[in-house]
């Protein structure tokens, strides 16, 4: 295992962390179109809230896939092969959630555009829910061959854990949108986000308790990672908590809101933790995929690693200017100058 | 279960049905971006406000282009790894991460800045906000520069090395990568190609808006002078499409003679000194018998084909498909013995490769007149209406050559997915079921064509609307929105 093997799977883990922190409050704006909303005027403020931010926000899985084929070509072809259906529904949950934002605004009728929003709910409900499903599943053991490929069948795919982690980063993401609504949008649905978080928050908790305690049974982390994956658990519940006591006894938001968004990247340090240095988790631990065997050779690596030490600070730096350029909070009759 | 179909054709098919239909918007949109950004530009040049709606309203149909190109691109990134998983471990040290540089330098780039120039029009001064759109727009030719790096290898590998071991390619020169003679042929022909697509889009929606006004309406003036920018635009597109597409065509004589015989026609090699012209002759129309590969009719044009391959009025020769089989078996026999023919679908590449030629003059003749009768001192266009009808027609003819285009470049590619490297066959990925790819293409073929119908519907509404039309007019009457910060910029 090289060094720079190990800066792309750590690169990997930042992209998906990435990618959660920052599309994780838009699928929770997303939901909120139908959890939240109560008529035309909170869609729209809803809409305002991420329509600037939201597409440069899902590059980031663009990228993540993007980088795992480039570094780690087999586990790209493994896990997107091996996944098929479910990313099938992630990609197709993409494409009408990606075009209905466009869309909803050119209805001729409010019920056309009614039609979309419910589809953003719902897309946007689905992405969080199976990409989580895809993660809990690859780190729990599936059938994998010598080859690197993946056959499973449908209780291999859907097993409690599974089910419990994408229902899980399906909630980390909807309070994470929450507390966005909190930090950006002002009047009834930011009253309303802070009385759903009152209850959602001991929800969320109650849920990473049996996330942590299916992890014990269908992984091996505690095993063969016992003191990162404890401490990981624990920084999870305590971020949830402190989260919880700062949204709701002294009605922060911005901190809330760092810290939801946290609780997403801490689930992805977990999961990459857990599987260092694999990458795939088999059956069979002689067909586990790792670093090692799944790795592009070290010329790619090395160019790869000069063009995101090059690219990534000027990307960053613009769209880190672009959250401040909409920095304005959003009230549902007008923006706030 | 019966298999009627295998993976490999069913995967094959989802590939050319969701590349087609992607392009159907890519260059659209690239193109768009590129029109927008002159009519903004000329805004903040000219400070008259007939530009900026101009920008504003065309800008709309580039925002929905846009966004089903985004879409339908996010496909192009899962499905290597979905369908072709042996491509992908054969190839991804190269091609992978050709995709993640795209992603990295161009996507975020195109995304951030298209957010900021649509939610800022009242918020950056005019001289700002236009470079929002060039970012956008250079962004997207960008991006289209690194996938069309990662198709020229496929078309044409340069810069790898087999590792046994590890039993793949791998890259050994990324500056071979971006100066693959394949890629430089092949990126500005279609950069060109997304002039020509949007510079007759809008000349042709124009037109057909035209047909609706009346000759005094004060919107005239708007899409009389769109038609002007369009088809500048259009028309430097034409004129590069053709240069860049005839000096594709000769390179492919050295890159792939099979691709380039079959374009042509040619099936029993042509030596021009045995010939009494000394010239090769060009095949206006042709028909070859699939099972025997035999062309069984054809009319010559004499002299032509030596200007197009040889760039002389006579000389040259070019190798027939017949020949070019024998020699291939040879070259692959021990490599690839399991390979049956060479052969590539003759009679689709050569019409293909004649809908672009014959489109692409067809448009610069249709451009130039529409430019002439378009003249400010003249009523001409508006009065010809059969003109504005034919104008109006063309807006489709761009999205045909394009996917002539591609069925070229990708048919022509036949039977390999890398160039004399890996066969197509060998790419696919053999733990996809044949159910999960039948569901997979039927709900795209289904989505491609709910997405392509409410395009056309929503484009003919914004049309119909016109660029005076208020923002909050798209809303319910009943539930009326008041402005936003997107309402705010009419």
């Amino acid at each position: 295992m090289t060094i720079l093997e190990i800066i792309w799977f750590v690169l990997i883990g930042v992209l998906w962390a990435g990618f959660f922190f920052l599309e994780g409050f838009d699928f929770g704006i997303g939901m909120q179109f139908a959890l939240n909303a109560r008529d035309q005027k909170d869609r729209e403020a809803l809409y305002q809230a991420i329509g600037p931010n939201w597409d440069a926000n899902e590059v980031w899985l663009v990228t993540a896939g993007g980088a795992t084929f480039a570094a780690f070509p087999a586990w790209y072809a493994s896990l997107f092969s091996g996944f098929y259906l479910m990313l099938f529904i992630v990609l197709l949950s993409l494409i009408y959630r990606g075009v209905s934002f466009e869309f909803r605004e050119h209805m001729p009728t409010i019920q056309g555009t009614q039609l979309w929003e419910r589809l953003i709910a719902l897309t946007s409900f689905l992405v969080p829910f199976f990409l989580g499903m895809i993660f809990t599943a690859m780190v729990s053991g599936m059938p994998i061959d010598a080859r690197g490929n993946l056959s499973a069948g449908f209780f291999d795919y859907v097993t409690p854990f599974s089910l419990v982690g994408g229902v899980a980063v399906s909630l980390m993401s909807y309070v994470h949108g929450l507390n966005y609504t909190r930090l950006r949008i002002d009047g009834k649905l930011r009253t309303r986000a802070l009385k759903q978080l009152e209850y959602l928050y001991p929800i969320l908790l109650a849920g990473e308790a049996l996330f942590a305690v299916l992890l014990f049974f269908y992984t091996d982390f505690i095993q063969t990672q016992t003191v990162w994956t404890l401490s990981i658990l624990v920084v999870i519940v305590l971020t949830t908590v402190i989260g919880w006591l700062l949204a709701i006894k002294q009605k922060m938001e911005k901190l809330p809101f760092v810290l939801s968004g946290l609780t997403l990247v801490e689930v992805v340090v977990l999961l990459f933790v857990g599987l260092f240095p694999r990458v795939m988790v088999a059956n069979n631990p002689l067909h586990t995929l790792n670093i090692m065997n799944t790795s592009s050779s070290t010329y790619t690596l090395k160019v790869m690693t000069i063009v995101v030490v090059t690219a990534l600070p000027v990307t960053l730096g613009y769209q880190i200017w672009s959250f401040w350029v909409f920095r304005k909070r959003i009230v549902s009759h007008k923006v706030v100058e | 279960m019966v298999t009627l179909v295998g993976i490999l054709d069913l995967a094959r098919f989802q590939f050319a049905m969701t590349t087609i239909f992607h392009f159907f918007f890519v260059p659209m949109s690239i193109g768009l971006g590129v029109v927008v950004s002159i009519m903004e530009t000329m805004y903040v040049i000219k400070k008259d406000e007939i530009y900026k709606k101009m920008a504003q309203f065309w800008g709309k149909i580039f925002l929905l282009s846009f966004a089903v190109g985004v879409v339908t691109g996010l496909i192009q990134e899962f499905q290597f790894g979905m369908n072709w998983s042996e491509y992908s471990r054969y190839v991804g040290d190269i091609f992978g991460s050709l995709l993640a540089i795209e992603a990295l330098v161009a996507f975020f780039a195109e995304s951030t800045f298209i957010g900021l120039w649509s939610f800022t029009w009242d918020r950056f001064k005019p001289s700002i906000h236009v470079l929002f759109i060039w970012i956008t727009t250079i962004g997207s030719a960008i991006s289209s520069l690194w996938i069309l790096a990662a198709n020229s290898f496929m078309q044409n590998p340069v810069g790898y090395a087999i590792d046994n071991h590890m039993g793949r390619a791998e890259l050994k020169s990324f500056g071979a990568l971006l100066s693959n003679r394949q890629l430089w042929v092949e990126f500005p022909h279609v950069v060109v190609g997304t002039l020509v697509t949007a510079g007759f889009l809008v000349a042709g929606m124009s037109a057909f808006k035209l047909l609706k006004l009346k000759k005094n309406d004060k919107e005239v003036l708007f899409f009389r002078k769109s038609i002007n920018i369009a088809l500048i635009v259009g028309l430097v597109g034409v004129v590069g499409a053709l240069a860049t597409g005839d000096k594709h065509a000769f390179e492919l004589q050295s890159m792939q003679p099979m691709k380039y015989a079959a374009m042509e026609g040619v099936d029993k090699t042509i030596t021009s000194s045995e010939r009494k012209d000394k010239a090769q002759p060009w095949s206006l129309i042709s028909v070859t018998n699939p099972d025997t590969h035999k062309v069984i009719a054809r009319i010559e044009i004499p002299y032509v084909l030596s200007i197009l391959g040889n760039h002389s009025l006579t000389g040259g020769n070019t190798t027939g498909t017949t020949e070019l089989e024998k020699q291939l078996e040879k070259q692959y026999g021990k490599t690839h013995g399991d390979i049956k023919n060479y052969y590539v679908p003759e009679n689709t590449l050569f019409y293909a490769f004649r809908v672009m030629a014959v489109g692409a003059g067809g448009l610069m003749m249709l451009g130039l007149v529409a430019l002439w009768m378009n003249r400010r001192k003249t009523q001409l266009i508006h009065t010809q209406r059969w003109f504005l009808w034919i104008l109006g027609i063309a807006t489709f003819v761009p999205f045909i050559i394009n996917t002539a285009g591609w069925l070229v470049t990708e048919l022509g590619r036949y039977p390999w997915v890398v160039y004399g490297l890996m066969p197509i066959s060998a790419a696919v990925s053999p733990n996809v079921s044949v159910l999960s790819l039948l569901i997979s293409n039927i709900i795209y073929f289904l989505t491609f064509a709910t997405l392509g119908g409410i395009m056309i519907w929503l484009s003919r509404r914004v049309l119909h609307a016109g660029p005076n039309a208020e923002e909050t007019e798209e809303l319910s009457p009943s539930d009326p929105y008041d402005n936003l910060a997107k309402g705010a910029e009419a």
